[in-house]
């Protein structure tokens, strides 16, 4: 079958639902008010209270939430069959994810613009709120190991791409110098930056000499005992590990401006670019899908361990924190929420969406497909390699060879992660030392002391668990870890939209089916990875790092869906905190 | 919302739009810290005032034309309604 259709029947339906499904929800359940003065409006502080146009905020929600999850989920979840993984970031994007992204932005606009945060303590209660906390944490840990991970896996697979990404880095203080603090257009720097990266990018894919290849220094593939015992691609791991430490190290202490921002900024670019350049591929391209729709060889079961595969793509917390924490904050009319908030997920989707095409098309034929996705720990591992393969043959149908197309895709894919990890080890750091002066020991506060033990955390986890591949393959192990903590924050996400919708005497059915299906999903899931597979009872060996991590995230899983139903059934409590809020906000 | 700086030519605009978009949330991080740096210079230039001795009063003095209005803006920022000083009468 020809992949056009595939994105064209996946398109109609966004279209379908962004035209229908949004329009009901703005009208019927969130029952948006053109009149309603906005927290940017009534707030306006020129920081970060900013009434902004809607196609300006739309762009900025979108390029905020799209990073490295849309890719890797995916395109490990192609393991089960491309119809599966399609199924749910189409479906699963506009009955979902618009739902909760839109959601959890008109509930921040009509709450003072305040975060989801600070929203569960005042509608749920202190519980709620501690819960909040600790699955962020556990949530930045693991997106740290994960991304870490990636970041050094492709740097093995693809060598023309590290120096491309080490540019990156000097043009990003240029620019954070020269552009953002004098308040110049950005558009040209970046735009020059780019031309700078994918330049040296096709330079290094000819020129052997300027690719930096560790394996190949350490004398390729087949070398053994290279340094502690390890062979030359585990050894090239752990340097890979160790410089990209020591980088989120420094980067994560500079102030923003010098360089994440302007390498947010590079990237955000590069996520445009990397669209036009992948849809483009596919239509003029029109591939054939390779890979089966449904994988009659795999294993494990795709129910429910899909749903937790896939999580940014379909439905993620991550988006309602962006949503809630800057978006809201800059809404301009109530009514602009609906392309703010449903057409950022669908955007999100598509993103998903072109992943999964590109690994369906990218395998020789179905032999060849299901020899790559052999068992669910081979799709983890090997899953945005051959999204990257994939995508690069994409790239080729504009005329771009596709070894020039796989290292700027490589670049893409590393650049967003790199970003990740900055921010989120950035974030790693604001938590422990607020934990810090919460439990009297103010030393955890101090910049160096919190980024020290943020990193070194980060550390244990990716280089601790050893994987099916040895040493620093723990990132991939917790990928269905980090999938059910994003996936537990929709679900707390979504019950605090059921609850407020509940209270305003409104239908909470669009927000409460999705976080029933979710949550069961995750618990699910949950139960049957942690104690028929971690805890060593089934036939698999005990792995007690994901056992007890696995174990804590269950409980609070279990813990949150209680408090769903206690508050569902106990209008009273519901009604007392009602009020609490509205003396608040007096 | 109309933006008063968006250009009138489409494509002029549909640039400035994208530039936004793509800088929007960098903005008002750098806003703040350009205004902690500003606060801190005008903290030097008033420092005399506050009994902190300044060893480039003198120089400082000059610019006090340049930086009526920051000055100004300044005052209102850290709560007070009009000037704290009796011969800086910016409003």
């Amino acid at each position: 079958m020809n992949a056009v259709w595939l994105a064209f029947i996946a398109g109609l339906i966004y279209i379908l639902g962004w035209r229908y499904y949004s329009k009901f929800l703005a009208e019927r359940i969130y029952r948006l008010d053109p009149n309603f003065i906005t927290p940017a409006n009534r707030y306006n502080d020129g920081v970060d209270f900013v009434p902004t146009n809607k196609w300006v905020l739309w762009g900025h929600h979108f390029t905020s939430v799209a990073g490295a999850a849309p890719i890797v989920g995916p395109a490990i979840a192609m393991y089960w069959g491309w119809l599966p993984a399609m199924l749910w970031v189409v479906l699963g994007t506009v009955f979902a994810a618009g739902v909760h992204d839109f959601g959890a932005l008109v509930l921040s606009a009509r709450h003072k613009g305040q975060s989801i945060g600070t929203l569960a303590n005042r509608l749920v209660g202190r519980r709620a709120k501690l819960l909040f906390l600790f699955i962020i944490l556990i949530l930045v840990l693991m997106v740290n190991a994960v991304f870490a991970w990636v970041i050094a896996n492709l740097f093995i697979s693809n060598p023309a791409a590290v120096l491309s990404v080490f540019i990156q880095i000097p043009l990003a203080i240029w620019i954070g110098y020269a552009v953002l603090r004098r308040k110049g257009n950005m558009l040209i720097p970046s735009l020059v930056a780019l031309a700078v990266m994918y330049g040296a990018a096709v330079v290094a894919t000819y020129v052997p000499a300027l690719q930096i290849d560790l394996v190949g220094w350490m004398g390729g593939e087949q070398a053994t005992n290279v340094m502690f015992g390890l062979d030359a691609v585990g050894a090239s791991f752990l340097i890979w590990i160790l410089i990209l430490l020591a980088y989120v190290f420094v980067a994560s202490t500079l102030p923003v401006w010098k360089l994440l921002q302007p390498r947010d900024y590079i990237n955000a670019q590069q996520l445009v670019v990397g669209l036009l350049l992948l849809y483009g591929g596919l239509l003029v391209a029109a591939p054939t899908v390779t890979a089966p729709a449904f994988n009659s060889e795999a294993t494990t079961s795709w129910f429910p361990l899909l749903f937790i595969t896939i999580a940014c793509g379909a439905i993620s917390g991550f988006h309602g924190l962006v949503a809630s924490g800057t978006s809201s904050k800059q809404l301009n009319k109530e009514t602009d929420a609906r392309t703010i908030g449903y057409l950022g997920a669908v955007g999100e989707g598509t993103l998903a969406l072109i992943t999964i095409l590109a690994v369906a098309t990218f395998f020789a034929s179905t032999t060849d497909f299901h020899e790559a996705y052999s068992s669910f720990a081979a799709a983890g591992a090997g899953g945005v390699g051959n999204f990257v393969g994939g995508a690069g043959e994409l790239i080729s149908g504009l005329g771009i060879p596709a070894a020039v197309g796989q290292t700027i895709v490589a670049i893409i894919i590393v650049s967003f992660a790199a970003t990740t990890l900055d921010s989120a080890v950035r974030l790693l750091r604001y938590i422990i030392g607020e934990l810090g002066v919460e439990y009297g020991a103010p030393k955890l506060s101090q910049r160096y002391v919190a980024t020290f033990i943020a990193v070194f955390l980060t550390a244990l986890l990716v280089l601790l668990p050893d994987g099916g591949r040895g040493l620093g393959s723990g990132g991939f192990l917790l990928w269905p870890l980090f999938g059910t903590s994003n996936q537990l924050l929709a679900g707390i996400t979504l019950m605090l939209i059921s609850l407020w919708l509940y209270r305003q005497g409104r239908s909470p059915l669009p927000t409460l089916v999705p976080m029933v299906f979710l949550l069961t999903m995750t618990v699910w899931a949950m139960i049957q990875q942690v104690v028929f597979t971690w805890s060593g009872l089934g036939e698999a060996d005990a792995q007690w790092l994901l056992f007890i991590l696995g174990a804590i995230i269950l409980g609070f899983a279990i813990w949150i869906l209680l408090e769903a139903v206690r508050l569902f059934r106990n209008p009273e409590e519901l009604k007392r905190l009602a009020e609490r809020e509205a003396r608040e906000a007096e | 919302m109309s933006d008063p700086n968006e250009p009138r030519n489409p494509i002029a605009r549909w640039l400035y739009r994208y530039d936004r978009m793509l800088r929007l949330g960098h903005e008002a991080e750098v806003i703040r810290e350009l205004r902690d740096e500003d606060d801190l210079f005008l903290f030097m230039c008033f420092s005399e005032m506050l009994g902190v001795p300044n060893p480039v009063s003198y120089h400082t003095l000059e610019l006090y034309p340049l930086i009526i209005e920051e000055f100004h803006e300044w005052h209102r920022r850290m709560g007070m309604e009009h000037s704290p000083l009796d011969h800086i009468r910016c409003c």
